[in-house]
């Protein structure tokens, strides 16, 4: 087993059995807590493929994560208060099918959002995907009927069939099962013959031209696929708060799944998870401390930039190899 | 005569007032080695460039197997059977050579989009691409990151990717560059066995090479072909080498 397996192994342990050992000693805060670390990991699961596989800086991944919470909210919304969606279709309050539509509806944003914006790159890359984001963002502030500012709560969260979703440890389990399956689709992916495209398109797009893979098509299916996960984590952080609102799209959001992967290890399996870990630990603990420590979690990126530019995955099991 | 696989007329390139390629006409046809010479700045990297599809010709028609490709792009001209190697190798650096060389036979097989078989242990992958490297010695790195071969080596995956592409033309750009001379001449023998897979046309600096290797050689000078011909003929020419060759030829 190779070290990163070793390390990786460790990590999902960790998340998992910190909420067991705290449901067990009955401190529902911090499955809470771990809860919170899975759905914004899984989220940076999704920019990773985008970010860390194809080199796709996103600054405007908070768009899908904002646009699977609003599909959580408003289906949710629709369904307690018994309206239908549109003309006849039911609205629903099954995770299960929330998670698809969420997922669909980020991938089908994600689709002319990326068209446009992978006929650019670097700088310009960055500043098109954000203005696309901060677009929705003034869109669901405007649009009263869904909270407009104030955002919409949920008045319970939504089912899951044969699980008591409002108890805080069998929620975490649905997200942390979420988070696993991402992992081996993202894992699958990296090693299947578009990852190896994608990732060539990231090292050297003009040798994949050159060999007649088109880098821009394997772009934009990486950049929707990268959304879906986004999404569906959105919906699970509605159901998590009971809670959407605006700031979900903001760029704030973006900027914090950046920041989650730069920590963990971009390109890295678990470097979304590690990330999330550090990032919420900051949050809580600092945050317990003083109201500043996204000060202190700033000095921590800048050391990781300047002395690890593999984040903690690449401290803790080294290099990445490509056989 | 048969017909060419390759055929430019009276193509034209500018940057401002230069212009870099100036009604160039020029056919490849099938078992032929075509050399391209020309002096530094000639525009030999630039017709390559408008061949390949990396860079738009101003005017002028570039058929490929009779077809016109001057709208499409590089990944296009490459699926019609147009390989090309790098006057600066292009690989993708993380990769290993092996993993370079597969890139290049998923490309042929043409299945980018499947999300689940890992490539390593695709034998329909891993197998014709440690063929290749097999065919230009490099099966024994074939497990090295690219950015950690040496130059010569590097020049050697570039035509390993080229063949496993099974292209219907090579556009070979300074194969030779920074070779030394065994290695030139390894690389000399093994170009001319290619013939036979697929037409060449190439750009070489290395004239030892290019008289040993040419059927046709066309001798570029401020983007225009200003002789072509056999070795013989381009030898003897008067202008030709007034412009480039100089005394010693």
């Amino acid at each position: 087993m190779s070290r990163e397996t070793t390390v990786n192994l460790l990590l999902a342990l960790l998340l998992l059995g910190t909420p067991l050992l705290a449901a067990g000693l009955g401190e529902p805060f911090y499955v809470t807590l771990a809860t919170r670390v899975t759905v914004l990991a899984l989220a940076a699961v999704g920019l990773n493929l985008a970010l860390g596989l194809g080199g796709l800086l996103s600054f405007g991944h908070a768009a899908f994560f904002g646009l699977g919470g609003y599909v959580a909210g408003i289906l949710a919304t629709h369904a307690f208060n018994a309206e239908p969606l549109f003309a006849d279709i039911p609205a629903t309050t099954s995770m299960p099918l929330i998670w698809v539509t969420a997922a669909a509806v980020a991938g089908l944003v994600a689709l002319p959002i990326g068209a446009v914006s992978l006929r650019t790159s670097g700088v310009y890359f960055i500043m098109i995907t954000l203005a696309f984001a901060q677009m929705i963002y003034y869109f669901a502030i405007s649009w009263p009927a869904y909270g407009g500012e104030d955002g919409l709560s949920l008045s319970m969260r939504n089912a899951f069939p044969g699980v008591n979703t409002a108890k805080p440890l069998p929620y975490f389990l649905i997200c942390y099962a979420a988070l696993m399956a991402a992992l081996l689709l993202f894992r699958a992916i990296e090693g299947s013959r578009f990852g190896s495209a994608l990732q060539a398109a990231r090292q050297n797009g003009t040798r994949l031209a050159a060999v007649g893979i088109a880098p821009f098509h394997i772009r934009l299916v990486a950049f929707a696929v990268s959304a879906m996960i986004t999404g569906l984590a959105g919906a699970l952080y509605a159901d998590l708060n009971r809670f959407v609102g605006p700031s979900m799209l903001s760029w704030h959001m973006s900027g914090e799944l950046i920041v989650l992967i730069i920590l963990g290890g971009k390109g890295r399996l678990f470097g979304p998870v590690a990330g999330a870990m550090v990032f919420v630990f900051f949050e809580y603990v600092l945050g317990g401390i003083t109201e500043r420590w996204q000060f202190f979690l700033g000095l921590i990126l800048l050391g990781i930039v300047l002395f690890a530019r593999g984040g903690l995955l690449g401290l803790l099991s080294g290099k990445p190899r490509h056989v | 005569m048969s017909e060419p696989v390759l055929e430019i007329r009276d193509l034209r390139k500018s940057f401002g007032a230069l212009k870099a390629t100036d009604g160039v006409s020029l056919d490849l046809r099938p078992g032929q080695i075509h050399a391209l010479i020309g002096p530094n700045g000639a525009g030999k990297s630039t017709l390559i460039h408008q061949i390949a599809g990396s860079l738009k010709a101003d005017s002028g028609t570039i058929r490929f197997l009779g077809e016109d490709i001057g709208n499409l792009d590089m990944a296009a001209r490459a699926r019609l059977g147009l390989a090309r190697s790098f006057q600066i190798s292009s690989l993708a650096q993380e990769f290993s050579a092996l993993r370079n060389v597969m890139l290049a036979v998923q490309a042929r097989q043409g299945s980018s989009f499947r999300f689940f078989r890992q490539v390593t242990r695709d034998k329909d992958l891993t197998e014709p691409a440690m063929a290749m490297l097999e065919r230009v010695d490099l099966a024994a790195r074939a497990h090295v990151p690219a950015a950690e071969l040496s130059h010569g080596e590097r020049r050697q995956l570039e035509i390993a990717i080229a063949l496993a592409l099974a292209p219907n033309a090579f556009l070979l750009d300074e194969p030779m560059a920074g070779m030394g001379p065994e290695g030139s001449k390894r690389l000399t023998t093994f170009l001319d066995g290619l013939r036979h897979e697929a037409p060449m046309l190439l750009v070489e600096h290395d004239m030892d090479a290019v008289f040993a290797l040419a059927d046709r050689i066309s001798v570029l000078v401020y983007g225009r072909i200003i002789a072509s011909g056999t070795v013989d003929e381009i030898r003897s020419d008067p202008e030709v080498r007034r412009a480039y060759l100089g005394e010693a030829a």
